[in-house]
C-alpha cells in the first residue's frame, strides 16, 4: 500500500462516504416529516424530574 | 447476596496472589489494597442485604436510583478538590523547582500524572457516570438498571483511580501520556467500563419514552469510544504475572500514533461528547427552557463524533509520522470548528429570550460561561493544529494553556454547574445553602482561568519565538535556560490563576457539604425579574 494507494482512496471513496454520510444526517435532521417528533424530543428533559 | 459474594471472594483472591508473589513493591501494595478493597466491599454487601434497614432514603415517585449519584456527588466534588490541589503544586514546582524536595515521590515527573489523571479521570470520570446515570433515568423514564452494578461501577472507578494515583507516586507507569496506568489496572478499568456500558445500555433498552434524547447519545457515544481506545491503547504484555511492568504490542511511530490516537480521542470524547451530554441536560433544565434546536443537534452529534476521530495525528506534526497523516490529523481537525461552533451556538442559543437569568442566576451563569469556553476553545484547536501554526506553538506553554481553557473553562465551569444543580435535587433540600457563594466561585474560577490561560499564551508564544531565533551568524540567540528563565514571572502568574481557581473549588465543596446537611444560609437573594417564568432563586423545581 504506497502513499498514491491511500491517497486515492481517501480522495475517492473516502470523501463520497464522507458527504454522504453527512447529506443523510442532514435529510434525517431536517425533513419536515419529522418536524413535530423532534419539537416533541426536545421537551423530554422536562417530563420527569 | 449468594451470587455477588463469588466475584468478591474471588477479587480478593487474585489480591492476595498478587501480593504473595509480587515481583515489585508497586504490585505489592496493589495486590494487598484490591484485597482490602474487595473485603470492604464484601462487608459492605453483607450489611446492606442483611442489616437492619436504614431510615428509607428519599424515594422518588418514579423509583429512581439516586443513591449511586448521590455518591457522584460527593466523590466528585473530594476529587475536584485532590485534582485542583495537586495542579496548584506542580505549577509551583515549576515556578520554584526547590518544591520538589529531591524526594522520588513527590518530583514533578510523578505528580504531573497524578494531575492530569486525578481531574480528568477521577473528577471528569466521577462527574460523567453521576451526570449520565442521572439524565438516563429522568429521560427514559427508567430507573437504571441492575442493583449492584451501578454500585460496583461506582466503587470499581473508584478501586482504579487509587491503583492508579498510588501508582504513579511509587513510579509505576507505561509512560503514555493520559494512559500511564499499568497492565493490571487497566484490566481492571476495562470490567468496569463493560458494567458501565451494560447498566446504560441497559436502561435505555428499558425505556418508556420512545426516543432517546440526544445528551444519552453524546453518553453512551463517549462511553462505548472510550471503551475501544483503551483497549486499542493498551495493548500491552506484561513482563511476568506479578510484576507492575509491560510492554506495548506496537512499536515506533505505529505506538506515537495508537496513542494520540487514544490521546486525542480522550479530549474528544471523555471530555467533549460527554460533557455536551451535561450540556444538552442541564442547561435546558436550568434556563427552564427547550433547547434551541434540536435538529441542530442531531447534526451536531453526528458530525462530531465522524470528525473527532480522525484528527489525532496533529499532535505528530514534524515526526517521522507520514506526512500524509499529518495533513489528514489537520484537514480534519480544521473541518471540526463547524460541529464545535454548532453545538456551541446551540448551547448558548438556549438562552435565547431567557439572557436576564444570567444577572440572578448564577448556576445558569457558571453554564453559559463553560460554553462560552467550549467554543474559545474549539477555535483555538483547530488553529494549533495547523501545521505553520504547530511550528510554533508545538512543545511550548501555549498549549498548556490550550489544554486548561478548555479543561477548567469547559468541562470544570460545566461539571460545577451539574454539580450545583444536582447537589440540593440529591439531599433532597429544598434549595442549595447558598446562591451567593456559587457567585464567588463563579467569579473566582472564571477570573483564575483568564489569568491562567493569558500567561500561558504570552510564555508560550515567548518560548517558541525565542527556540525559533537565530543571530547573524546563524546560531541559535537563546540557550534553553535563558527561555526557562523568561517563562518564571508568567509561571507565577499561572500559579496565582490557579490557586483561585482552587479557592473557588473549596467554596463549592463548604456549599455542597452544608447543602447536604440541610442547612439554609440567610443571605440577600438575588432580585428576581418580573418576567412570567422567574422562579424562586436555586429553588427546586
Amino acid at each position: 500500500m504506497t502513499y498514491d494507494n491511500v491517497a486515492y482512496f481517501a480522495q475517492t471513496w473516502g470523501l463520497l462516504y464522507l458527504v454522504v454520510l453527512f447529506a443523510g444526517v442532514l435529510i434525517y435532521a431536517l425533513r419536515p416529516s419529522a418536524r413535530k417528533k423532534f419539537e416533541d424530543a426536545a421537551q423530554i428533559p422536562f417530563k420527569e424530574d | 447476596m449468594g451470587l455477588i459474594a463469588l466475584p468478591i471472594g474471588f477479587c480478593a483472591a487474585i489480591g492476595l496472589i498478587l501480593a504473595a508473589n509480587a515481583q515489585d513493591t508497586a504490585m505489592y501494595v496493589h495486590g494487598l489494597m484490591f484485597f482490602v478493597g474487595s473485603i470492604l466491599a464484601g462487608f459492605w454487601v453483607i450489611k446492606s442485604t442483611t442489616g437492619a434497614p436504614k431510615a428509607a432514603a428519599p424515594k422518588t415517585p418514579e423509583g429512581f436510583n439516586d443513591g449511586v449519584v448521590r455518591a457522584g456527588v460527593i466523590a466528585s466534588t473530594f476529587w475536584g478538590i485532590v485534582g485542583f490541589l495537586v495542579g496548584v503544586i506542580i505549577a509551583s514546582q515549576l515556578a520554584f523547582p526547590v518544591l520538589n524536595f529531591d524526594l522520588p515521590w513527590t518530583n514533578f515527573g510523578r505528580l504531573r500524572p497524578l494531575h492530569t489523571s486525578a481531574v480528568i479521570f477521577a473528577f471528569g470520570g466521577n462527574v460523567l457516570i453521576m451526570t449520565s446515570f442521572y439524565v438516563v433515568q429522568r429521560t427514559s423514564g427508567a430507573r437504571l438498571a441492575g442493583n449492584w452494578s451501578p454500585w460496583f461501577v461506582f466503587w470499581g472507578y473508584q478501586m482504579f483511580i487509587v491503583l492508579a494515583a498510588s501508582g504513579y507516586l511509587l513510579g509505576v507507569t507505561q509512560s503514555k501520556e493520559y494512559a500511564e496506568p499499568e497492565w493490571y489496572v487497566d484490566i481492571w478499568l476495562t470490567f468496569v467500563w463493560v458494567a458501565y456500558l451494560l447498566v446504560f445500555l441497559a436502561t435505555l433498552w428499558k425505556r418508556k419514552e420512545p426516543h432517546i434524547y440526544v445528551a444519552n447519545w453524546f453518553f453512551l457515544a463517549f462511553i462505548v469510544t472510550v471503551a475501544l481506545l483503551h483497549l486499542v491503547n493498551n495493548l500491552t504484555m506484561p513482563v511476568s504475572f506479578a510484576g507492575s511492568k509491560s510492554y506495548i504490542l506496537w512499536s515506533g511511530v505505529q505506538d506515537a500514533l495508537v496513542q494520540w490516537w487514544y490521546g486525542h480521542n480522550a479530549v474528544g470524547f471523555f471530555l467533549t461528547a460527554g460533557f455536551l451530554g451535561i450540556m444538552y441536560y442541564f442547561v435546558p433544565k436550568q434556563a427552564q427552557r427547550p433547547v434551541y434546536s434540536y435538529r441542530l443537534s442531531i447534526v451536531h452529534f453526528w458530525s462530531l463524533i465522524f470528525l473527532y476521530i480522525w484528527a489525532g495525528p496533529h499532535h505528530l506534526h514534524y515526526t517521522a509520522l507520514p506526512d500524509w497523516a499529518q495533513t489528514l490529523g489537520m484537514t480534519f481537525s480544521i473541518m471540526l470548528w463547524m460541529p464545535s461552533w454548532g453545538g456551541m451556538i446551540n448551547g448558548l442559543m438556549t438562552l435565547s429570550g431567557a439572557w436576564d437569568k444570567l444577572r440572578t442566576d448564577p448556576i445558569l451563569r457558571l453554564l453559559a460561561v463553560s460554553i462560552a469556553f467550549y467554543g474559545m476553545s474549539t477555535f483555538e484547536g483547530p488553529l494549533m493544529a495547523i501545521k505553520e501554526v504547530n511550528a510554533l506553538s508545538h512543545y511550548t506553554d501555549w498549549t498548556i494553556g490550550h489544554v486548561h481553557s478548555g479543561a477548567l473553562g469547559w468541562v470544570g465551569l460545566v461539571s460545577f454547574g451539574a454539580i450545583y444543580y444536582l447537589a440540593p435535587r440529591m439531599f433532597n433540600v429544598t434549595r442549595l445553602y447558598s446562591v451567593r457563594m456559587v457567585s464567588w466561585h463563579f467569579w473566582l474560577a472564571t477570573i483564575g482561568i483568564v489569568l491562567y490561560a493569558a500567561a500561558m499564551w504570552v510564555s508560550g508564544i515567548m518560548q517558541g519565538l525565542m527556540w525559533r531565533a537565530y543571530d547573524g551568524l546563524g546560531f541559535l540567540q537563546y540557550s534553553f535556560a535563558e527561555t526557562v528563565e523568561a517563562m518564571h514571572p508568567f509561571y507565577v502568574i499561572r500559579l496565582i490563576g490557579g490557586l483561585m481557581f482552587l479557592g473557588g473549588a473549596l467554596i463549592m465543596a463548604y456549599n455542597v457539604y452544608r447543602t447536604a446537611k440541610g442547612d439554609q444560609r440567610t443571605e440577600q437573594p438575588y432580585a428576581v425579574s418580573n418576567a412570567p417564568q422567574a422562579q424562586v432563586q436555586g429553588a427546586v423545581s
